[in-house]
């Protein structure tokens, strides 16, 4: 009964049943991680995630690495009456007790250069490094071109 | 102190004039900065631009239907996304008269944009919207026409070493061609649903 597990599960992730455990490590904790497939390989793709700070220091997210993308890259976009730009960001903080959310219309993970093409249904690792609290892995779920949110 | 009658008149006539001013100001600044969702003079957009297939399309094309008109690049991981959710969610919650509204994705991005690409990308989010391109000149035009802004970046973190700055928001244009309005970024779907079917 290989077939029917394997359709159970592509319905569940298509219909957002299946959401990523949150993965903590030391201080910091991840939540909330997903990225939208990507249309081909040859544009970039959109991951998200919140980290939450259960420390009382405050860390820094200052590396991104992914076998899926040559180039992840953290950026923000900004809207600034009615028009969006989008820019590059070197670090963010996460506060003491405090969280980063990365969410559409605000900052993402763009995954430039894929490998391959982010399918919906599928999973890929990104690695996160922080300054103080090291490098933690997340199983990412792809959720659809037109996913919104982590429960899609 | 007695004003006298013709004091009265022009003390009258210089508070109307104030109230004037602050009126134009208020909507003279409304209209600057285009986030806004007030009434705008009635005008027409037009474009001269290209499907997927190269094929010439004019604004003139869709007299009779609505348009919902987007801005974007394919390049745009993030906002240009969301939004087209957005327009998919709308065409869907439309039913039987969905075909009364005909979603459009202009790009601004002229260098890198055009044919199967252009499918590829706006049939991700939904078979109704028909992407368009067209060289930098009539891009140009496109966007002056509806009156809005876009502008090539350069970052050396984005695809190509640069990204696009674009207008956010959706435009409905009506079946006889005149500007509507404008839906700002981040309007949930079922609010531009409700307002589309209110009209329809």
């Amino acid at each position: 009964m290989k077939l029917p597990v394997a359709a159970v599960l592509a319905f569940a992730l298509s219909a957002g049943f299946v959401q990523a455990e949150p993965v903590r490590q030391g201080d910091l904790e991840i939540d909330a991680a997903w990225a939208r497939a990507s249309i081909g390989s040859s544009r970039p793709g959109a991951a998200y995630f919140t980290v939450r700070n259960l420390g009382d220091e405050a860390d820094r997210l200052t590396g991104l690495s992914s076998p899926v993308s040559a180039m992840p890259m953290l950026h923000e976009t900004t809207l600034s009456e009615g028009i969006s730009r989008m820019a590059h960001v070197e670090a963010a903080e996460i506060p003491a007790g405090g969280e980063l959310t990365l969410e559409p219309g605000g900052m993402h993970v763009m995954l430039m250069e894929l490998t391959t093409p982010l399918k919906e249904g599928a999973t890929f690792p990104l690695t996160l490094t922080f300054e103080a609290g090291g490098e933690i892995t997340v199983e990412m779920p792809v959720f659809g071109p037109g996913a919104t949110g982590p429960a899609e | 102190m007695k004003l006298t009658l013709a004091q009265k008149m022009l003390w009258a006539a210089s508070a109307l004039a104030l109230i004037a001013f602050a009126a134009l100001a208020w909507t003279g600044g409304l209209r600057a900065g285009g986030t806004g969702e007030a009434a705008q003079e009635a005008f027409r957009p037009e474009f001269r631009l290209e499907d997927a297939a190269d094929r010439p399309v004019t604004s003139e094309g869709f007299r009779g239907r609505y348009q919902l008109v987007f801005f974007g690049f394919t390049n745009c991981p993030d906002v240009c996304p969301t939004t087209l959710s957005e327009v998919a969610q709308v065409m869907d919650g439309l039913g039987s008269e969905a075909d009364r509204v005909q979603p459009l994705f202009i790009s601004v991005d002229s260098e890198r944009d055009a044919g199967a690409e252009l499918a590829e990308f706006t049939s991700a989010f939904h078979p109704s919207i028909l992407g368009l391109a067209g060289s930098p000149e009539a891009t140009q035009a496109a966007t002056e026409s509806f009156k809005v802004f876009f502008a090539r970046e350069d970052d050396a973190a984005a695809p190509d070493g640069y990204s696009m700055a674009h207008a956010s928001a959706l435009y409905l244009i009506g079946p006889d061609g005149d500007w509507l309005r404008q839906y700002a970024y981040g309007m949930p779907a079922a609010d531009i649903l409700a307002d589309l079917q209110n009209r329809l």
